[in-house]
């Protein structure tokens, strides 16, 4: 099934694209300009795939669905994503992945500001986001579970792998960085560390689907070394109040 | 050093006291005590609340709590409470931290309006002989309704939300209070036709049941939210802010996440709960729209969408925005409004009375012909059904209530809220302070309760020769203020009494 998303405004296309997936399993959209709310909440077992540049809140609450962008995508991607995939072939805006509680988000390039804020874990569930480029000022602000893989690949020499205020908050969850952390953009209540066994699995696990997907070369990315960021403390703030 | 002076004294009748150690079980805060000899019982009086737990458990009323009797050399401007806290800080360089809400002296406008009643003319109504409507509809209402050649309505309506009284059960979650008191509210909120909250707490599985009676929040944290969570709320209400606490998030601490809590909020068991300030995606009203459009997006434009913001200073402007932004119901929390915990000194100095709010946003969107597009929800406090007339007359659709369902159900205003060690089982999730709240007694006795005010608001209705509560809606004629200067007037936009 193919259509075409043109410029009508979100709402009509939302809405064709919720009939059609009644029927449909997979749905091919051209031509996207900039319509948000695509893919929200969409189910387990249905597929998008967008060509063009698909619009804010993409995937939001995403429910077990899977979306593949072949171009950029804008802020918000995945935001409160409960399960699924999100694959784009390109750069993303900010607030990526914004709370989201499971499923995977892999973008080939860069992220803007503020990904993976508020990422969070239960139980089974556990997010992944795999960032190829760089990512902008307050990475993982608040991150309270899940895994987020920063590659830097493809960056001037000038530019640090993450942004301004890395983790600040950040009180679970573990964040992957290739190459030497910029220390003074980090937290103070972080920990930087090697990966343990288990932890260069599931690293090696995403690379290989990072590469396979985006066809990047496995050795070029294994080449450097990665560091662990995670919290000193699960309770950073556990001594900040007294009962009145 | 370390002495403070203890707020309360317990007073023991040992003429009535028989040992028989219940005060001693029942006090969470561990006041009463038996001495060595197994028989007299003692209290100190240190850690005493004034919760009158013990006071109401007494079989022989041998109890009484008491202010504690020090005197101070006077001083009106360093009181004992000053000098309490400034020890506490110095003892431990903390945050302080309280419950309920707002405890100051600050004017109540409610106390400072009169409502009218109708005489010769225009006749007052007798609700118990004749038809009072109090039904009330949340939701956007269209500009106007076209009909087609057989009368049948053509505008497609936005959806609604009918309620049996213009009296909700605001926002506290499984976590800051709970799974028995939020059941109960669930039980009442289902027999009175009207909705209660669940915070930010997500919905128990145990209280799947309720759902058509439910209000989901999705608060900064996110916690809990996922698509069957959207979906089996009545309406979705989207946290910007909190009359008790505005500017600030929450925190509710590992030790109260248990693995119900856990569950409920989908995080893991002990992990601290933390709601940012902001919502981070939100910098501005475009961004709120997005937030807005987003839930209706998934949710297939089926459910209203909220948004609660608490009272302050520029609100008229805010909620202009946030009607433009697309919300079909605007919720405002006055600074009296209640909390599981907030820092004291946001709860006491942050917002404005929600009394002076409503009356200027529901001018405000008036002057701007956007009334109609949103309903207002007031919250913040409501002591009584008088309160709520009032509220309706300065242009609420309805009315959020939390803490007089929360005293109808054991509460007695110790404003702990946040020890968790709630002796009514109502702020605490001990699993032995829980289970003395009986939903299936409680329950009917926050039913009585509103049904007692709906009648109340009938017969003050049918005073005003008034039939229905839409007709209250904004009719600020029937409000005369007593004792305001002029501004206040102006701003609450009524007479004063004698005009």
């Amino acid at each position: 099934m193919k259509i075409t998303a043109g410029k009508q405004g979100f709402q009509s296309l939302n809405e064709q694209v919720r009939e059609l997936l009644s029927e449909n399993d997979e749905i091919l959209i051209e031509d996207v300009n900039g319509q948000r709310y695509i893919g929200a909440a969409m189910d387990k077992g249905k597929t998008l795939n967008l060509y063009g540049t698909p619009g804010n809140d993409m995937g939001a609450y995403l429910n077990g669905g899977k979306i593949e962008v072949f171009g950029n995508a804008q802020e918000a991607v995945g935001n409160t994503m409960g399960g699924g995939e999100i694959i784009i072939h390109g750069h993303t805006g900010d607030t990526l992945g914004y709370a989201m509680r499971d499923g995977e988000i892999y973008v080939r390039n860069r992220a803007g500001s503020r990904a993976g804020i508020h990422m969070k874990e239960f139980e089974n569930m556990h997010p992944t986001v795999v960032i190829g480029g760089i990512a902008g000022a307050f990475l993982a602000e608040y991150m309270a579970g899940g895994t987020l893989i920063v590659l830097g690949l493809n960056r001037d020499k000038n530019q640090d792998i993450v942004g301004a205020h890395c983790a600040t908050g950040m009180h679970g969850g573990k964040i992957y960085v290739r190459g030497e952390v910029p220390e003074h953009h980090i937290s103070p209540n972080i920990s930087v560390s090697e990966l343990n066994e288990e932890e260069n699995e599931e690293l090696l696990r995403c690379i290989k689907k990072y590469c396979v997907l985006f066809k990047e070369e496995e050795e070029y990315i294994l080449k450097e070394k990665f560091y662990k960021l995670s919290p000193s403390s699960s309770r950073p703030y556990a001594n900040l109040y007294t009962k009145n | 050093m370390n002495y403070t002076v203890p707020e309360f004294e317990v007073e023991r009748n040992i003429n009535r006291c028989i040992s028989c150690g219940a005060c001693v079980r029942q006090c969470s805060y561990e006041v009463h005590y038996f001495d060595d000899d197994g028989k007299t019982v003692l209290a100190d009086e240190s850690k005493c609340v004034a919760c009158h737990r013990c006071a109401a458990i007494c079989p022989t009323r041998a109890i009484k709590i008491k202010k504690y009797d020090m005197a101070y050399k006077e001083h009106s401007n360093w009181t004992p409470v000053m000098q309490k806290e400034i020890n506490l800080q110095a003892a431990t360089g903390g945050v302080l931290l309280s419950g309920m809400s707002n405890n100051k002296p600050y004017p109540i406008y409610w106390d400072k309006i009169l409502l009218n009643a109708s005489q010769v003319t225009n006749p007052s109504i007798d609700p118990l002989r004749e038809p009072m409507e109090i039904r009330t509809f949340l939701g956007r209402k269209p500009e106007k309704l076209e009909f087609n050649e057989n009368g049948e309505l053509k505008t497609k309506l936005p959806p609604q939300i009918q309620l049996e009284t213009p009296i909700m059960f605001s926002a506290m979650s499984f976590g800051s209070i709970s799974f028995n008191a939020q059941k109960s509210l669930a039980m009442a909120a289902k027999e009175l036709g009207t909705l209660f909250n669940t915070g930010e707490g997500g919905l128990h599985p145990k209280l799947e049941e309720f759902k058509d009676y439910a209000v989901v929040q999705v608060a900064s944290g996110r916690f809990g939210v996922h698509k069957g969570y959207l979906e089996s709320g009545r309406f979705i209400e989207i946290k910007i802010g909190q009359g008790a606490k505005p500017g600030i998030g929450g925190h509710l601490p590992g030790e109260k996440v248990t693995v119900e809590v856990s569950n409920a909020r989908m995080i893991p068991v002990g992990s601290d709960a933390i709601s940012p300030a902001p919502h981070h995606d939100i910098y501005s009203i475009e961004d709120l729209r997005q937030l807005i459009w987003s839930l209706k997006e998934a949710t297939q434009y089926k459910k209203p969408v909220a948004v609660k913001i608490a009272a302050v200073h520029n609100c008229s402007a805010i909620v202009s925005g946030v009607a433009r932004a697309g919300a079909d119901i605007i919720v405002m929390d006055g600074f009296r409004g209640g909390t599981g915990a907030a820092p004291t000194r946001i709860r006491d100095n942050v917002g404005i009375p929600i009394e002076l709010a409503l009356a200027a946003v529901d001018k405000r969107l008036r002057d701007e012909s956007i009334r109609n597009t949103v309903s207002l929800v007031a919250a913040g406090s409501f002591r009584n059904s008088a309160d709520i007339v009032k509220a309706i007359a300065l242009g609420a659709d309805a009315v959020y209530v939390a803490s007089a369902p929360l005293i109808a159900m054991g509460c007695h205003m110790c404003q702990q809220c946040h020890s968790g060690k709630c002796n009514w089982g109502i702020a605490t999730q001990r699993p032995d302070l829980v289970k003395r709240l009986n939903p299936e007694i409680m329950y009917k006795r926050v039913v009585n309760l509103i049904d007692a005010w709906n009648h109340e608001i009938k017969e003050m209705l049918g005073g005003m020769g008034l039939n229905s509560i839409d007709s209250l809606r904004g009719n600020r004629l029937m409000l005369r203020g007593i004792g305001l200067t002029e501004k206040e007037l102006e701003i609450l936009g009524i007479s004063h009494a004698g005009e």
